[in-house]
């Protein structure tokens, strides 16, 4: 009886496995140039390995990754990070060769200080040339590392800065200083940042200083200034959990990516954003191609092809980041053309910085200071509570031991 | 005994190999990587840098406490009442307290952040009696309530078998020699699922003190335990050495916990699951 009922169940799921097939997908119609482009390549049968922030490439309506592949034939192994730490750290581990990674601005110049890029050559993308926002953010990568040219490593992706997140229901008047998440009336309702570089930004912009300062006295200020907000305001440090946490209205507060802003007034319209008169982060994600690898060809087709107006498009739509990309932004159908938020006018963020690579001294200074920042906990009780179960535990094990040992007497008589 | 044979080695070797290749050689890493500097000279910098982090060591080790404390009165009536009910209702008890297991730990614990945010499940309950929001989440008992709720299992499974395997026969003797019910659990029960308790407090323990997921997403970042200190070297701080010291020492601090244990409770292990 049950073998029946087991067979009719498994039936029943394979029949709705087959009801329900996986739709077709209809592959976006190219120019019989950009087709015989990718096609001369001769590129068919190769592999690229890729390696991309999570949810940072359109995979929807339209699959960037299977469009790729479909019109190169090249395969491509698509992973994902969570950090840049995390990208570094397999990239240094080795074992696995990358052909495109796309960490952002400071993870950049440390790559290439270390000398584990390889330069892109420019006459195998004349996408960038054609649609590449130079005007606007060449100056980004126009700087030098070791006398190594940032811009013959890296093609901006996509950029953006940090934001001021608020909700208009609980804060009535539009802040225009990070300051306003020091605020008492709001405590328990601020977000900042679960990570060192980023939180410590906002402490920095309000001291003055530089994000890139390797001085330890501003460091232990902005520290310092952390921990008062902590006392204060005892915000949350959190990451992705933001938008669970502002789209509910759990929180007023937070300090985000200006991107994500936009996905979250979508989802709660109370929202509004200000860019803090201090300043605020401003960040780049580029391609890049590591020195690992085993097909350059085929990662610079796979940038050139990223700069695809149709392609970049789907990108820009999907991220909700600023795309690099001009001909996204002159398109008729982009929403976010008009996002302020998303592309702010040059004066809203006279006050940006970037963030450089910091010697190493100088990053584990900030992790020690970001311990303790966050390490010291204001609950006293918990400290109460484990002392009482650790000594509940340690007379429960006394106990056993007397008991065992009478026991053994008994037996011994 | 008999003399191992030849072939009894070839069946070994593979179990052989590959705890040297993943358990040893990554345990003689750390230690290796706890006691030189960046450059790989002998330092013993990062250990003693370990003293600011006493006071989290000793949070995590309190949190790891309370948990299994909890776990441990929560699971022994449940899997004494269990090992004590019809068959077919223990299979089915015991299908649904692993059931939970065969989804992803992340989602698990992130999907107590919608049930104990503001505007969680929990509180929009209250709200409708106009209670609330309280607030549970990024708060200690948040916390420990994930730790709890994740490692029950591991607390249930083995006392489950203990005492689902002790005589009936012992228990009867307890009885006929005038035990009261209380008596009998207290100096028959007990003391003979005593191996189930270890094996369950090391299976709860040790993963309560080393976790820094649950602290991240229950937490809110506010309670920092010593799992999120050692991750934050690794990925943030690029500190491996000190890294890796903390970890040494959060082993060693592990030891030490389940030597005291097993002192007490080595005589007769049988029907543990570990140790």
């Amino acid at each position: 009886m049950k073998k029946i009922f087991a067979i009719v169940l498994s039936m029943i799921i394979l029949a709705s496995a087959l009801a329900f097939p996986v739709s077709a997908y209809d592959y976006l119609d190219y120019s019989q140039e950009t087709i015989d482009y990718y096609k001369n390549l001769g590129l068919q049968g190769t592999t690229i390995n890729v390696y991309n922030w999570g949810e940072y490439i359109s995979d929807e309506d339209i699959d960037v990754v299977r469009e790729f592949e479909h019109l190169t034939g090249i395969s491509v192994n698509y992973t994902t990070f969570e950090s840049n730490e995390n990208m570094y750290s397999k990239i240094v581990g080795g074992g696995v060769s990358y052909d495109i990674i796309i960490p952002s601005d400071y993870m950049v110049e440390k790559l290439i200080n270390e000398g584990m890029l390889e330069k892109i050559d420019y006459s195998n993308i004349p996408n960038y040339d054609n649609y590449y926002d130079k005007e606007k953010y060449g100056y980004l990568t126009d700087t030098t590392i070791n006398d190594e040219k940032v811009s013959d490593y890296a093609i901006i992706y996509n950029v953006g800065t940090t934001i001021l997140i608020y909700n208009t229901k609980y804060v009535k008047e539009k802040p225009d200083s990070w300051t306003v998440m020091w605020d008492e009336q709001y405590k328990g309702k601020v977000l900042m940042f679960n990570n060192p570089r980023d939180s410590f930004a906002i402490a920095q912009f309000i001291l003055g200083q530089s994000l890139n300062t390797t001085d330890p006295d501003e460091w232990d200020a902005a520290a310092a200034l952390l921990k008062e907000q902590k006392d204060k305001v005892s915000p949350s440090y959190v990451m992705d959990e933001v938008f669970v946490d502002m789209e509910s209205g759990d929180y007023y507060l937070a300090a985000y990516y200006a991107g994500d802003y936009e996905l979250m007034h979508e989802n709660n319209p109370d929202l509004d954003y200000v860019l803090p008169k201090e300043g605020v982060n401003s960040f780049y994600d580029a391609f890049l191609i590591p020195n690992s690898t085993q097909n350059k060809a085929g990662a610079e087709a796979f940038i050139n092809f990223m700069l695809e107006p149709e392609i970049a498009l789907a990108n820009a739509e999907y991220i909700y980041y600023a795309t690099a990309n001009k001909s996204v932004i002159e398109n008729e159908d982009y929403s976010l053309a008009e996002s302020k938020a998303v592309y702010p006018d040059p004066e809203d963020i006279a006050n940006a910085q970037v963030f450089h690579d910091l010697p190493t001294e100088t990053l584990q200074y900030m992790n020690t200071l970001w311990t303790k920042v966050k390490g010291e906990n204001n609950a006293n009780s918990i400290y109460i509570v484990s002392l009482i179960c650790l000594i509940a535990i340690a007379a429960i094990i006394v106990v056993t031991l007397l008991r065992k040992r009478k026991m053994r007497k008994y037996y011994k008589v | 005994m008999k003399k191992s044979s030849f072939v009894q080695t070839v069946l070994n070797s593979p179990y052989i190999i590959w705890s040297a290749i993943f358990v040893i050689v990554p345990l003689l890493m750390v230690i290796y990587y706890a006691f030189t500097n960046e450059s790989g000279d002998f330092s013993l910098n990062n250990i003693i840098e370990i003293k600011d982090y006493a006071s989290t060591f000793l949070l995590s080790v309190g949190y790891g406490a309370v948990a299994t404390f909890i776990c441990l009165i929560l699971a022994y009536p449940f899997a004494y009442f269990l090992s004590h009910s019809g068959a077919s209702f223990q299979r089915m008890s015991i299908m649904l307290v692993m059931l939970p297991m065969w989804m992803s730990f992340l989602i698990r614990t992130y999907s107590w952040m919608t049930i104990l945010g503001d505007s969680g499940l929990i509180n929009r309950f209250l709200g409708l009696f106009s209670i609330g929001p309280a607030a549970m989440l990024n708060t200690p008992q948040a916390v420990i309530l994930g730790m709890v709720y994740n490692f029950l299992p591991y607390m249930i499974l083995p006392l489950y078998t203990v005492i689902s395997k002790m005589d009936g026969s012992l228990i009867e003797a307890a009885q006929d020699l005038g035990c009261g019910k209380l008596q009998t659990l207290k100096k028959v029960v007990l003391p003979l699922s005593v191996p189930g308790i270890a094996s369950g407090v090391t299976m709860v323990f040790v993963p309560s003190v080393s976790t820094f997921y649950i602290t991240q997403k229950l937490g809110g970042g506010q309670i920092t335990l010593i799992g999120d200190v050692i991750e934050g070297q690794f990925q943030t701080a690029y500190n491996y050495n000190l890294g890796a010291a903390l970890s040494l020492v959060l082993m060693v601090m592990i030891l030490i916990c389940l030597g005291v244990l097993g002192y007490f409770t080595d005589d007769k292990d049988d029907g543990g699951v570990l140790m």
